[in-house]
């Protein structure tokens, strides 16, 4: 069977200790045509991602994905396919802030956009989550508006490998070319 | 056709939550990321809402039963709380949330008594009149008024 992958569809890894704004952030990606996987901790999204969470080397991320957590991308190479990283700033244990940190410090992922999200809206925290990389910050309730301003930060980073054909699970070929 | 009646019975309803105040622009959102391939998403966030609310509402009741007050605990409960409420546009709940939260930031141990069991009333109502106007959404069909236009 022919699986046809839309060239413009990317992949968002959203992390959130809420289950209800995990739900509710999911399907605001799902609506806007993102493919989601969402994880309720920043442990679990550096496991994900294929970073240890004590050391960020390269070779780490060479291991498979957790099985625990379920998405539907290909894994390729380095290239785990996500191409945002969408974080709560409040959760329990490493929070979004410390994600982030740990996301720029690596050499494989400092270049996927971070998001940041909080409840709260206190101007030095917004400040230092962009100062130190965040794309954006967006306060809760996030809305479908919020979710329309990511488009452009990925299509930033998608037109890198606009060259190179994606491989589907099937393996055939489809070229992401215009 | 039958169905009439208890779309308009679903309306006045739903007009009534926002009109009371119980509802804010959060639930429109919820209703506007409805649609056929989603049928019930509105109320299933709601009732993930329930769930949460529950283990919540036992942690901050436990919390208040140990004395000194910890209102660091406390204040971090009713954060998850806020936050979720919030999320689903419960919009009197959220406020009395925030009244919690600032006995709890003045170590007002009277204030904080006082607000949650209000907060309990509050939330109490909410739930009733959402389980209410659930059950006549589920006997009315699809609402397409409600649902994101295509």
């Amino acid at each position: 069977m022919e699986m046809a992958v839309d060239k413009t569809q990317f992949h968002v890894l959203a992390v959130d200790d809420s289950l209800i704004d995990r739900k509710l952030i999911e399907r605001l990606l799902k609506t806007s045509s993102f493919q989601v996987t969402a994880v309720d901790s920043g442990i679990k999204a550096l496991e994900f991602l294929g970073l240890n969470d004590d050391d960020d080397d390269e070779d780490e991320q060479r291991d498979s994905n957790s099985e625990s957590i379920s998405s539907d991308e290909d894994q390729d190479h380095q290239d785990l396919g996500v191409n945002l990283i969408i974080t709560d700033y409040c959760m329990p244990g490493m929070t979004g802030y410390d994600l982030l940190k740990k996301i720029k410090k690596s050499s494989c992922f400092k270049d996927i956009p971070v998001v940041i999200m909080s409840s709260e809206n206190i101007p030095s925290r917004i400040n230092r989550c962009l100062e130190d990389g965040a794309e954006e910050f967006f306060l809760k309730p996030v809305r479908l508006s919020d979710v329309n301003k990511l488009r452009p930060h990925l299509m930033k980073g998608r037109s890198k490998d606009i060259d190179f054909p994606d491989r589907t699970r099937s393996g055939c070929l489809i070229s992401t070319g215009n | 056709m039958e169905r009439n009646p208890m779309r308009r019975q679903l309306q006045t309803m739903r007009k009534s939550l926002f009109d009371q105040g119980h509802l804010d622009e959060q639930f429109v959102q919820l209703e506007e990321l409805q649609d056929d391939a989603n049928p019930n998403f509105v109320e299933e966030v709601v009732t993930l809402y329930y769930r949460d609310s529950a283990r919540i509402i036992l942690n901050i009741e436990q919390a208040l039963e140990r004395k000194p007050f910890d209102f660091n605990k406390l204040d971090a409960y009713m954060h998850q709380f806020k936050g979720s409420s919030s999320s689903i546009g419960a919009k009197k709940v959220k406020a009395e949330s925030t009244v919690f939260r600032e006995y709890c930031r003045s170590r007002n141990g009277e204030g904080c008594m006082r607000s949650f069991q209000q907060l309990k009333k509050e939330y109490a109502t909410l739930r009733r009149k959402l389980e209410a106007y659930f059950q006549v959404a589920r006997q009315a069909g699809p609402m397409e008024t409600a649902c994101r236009p295509k």
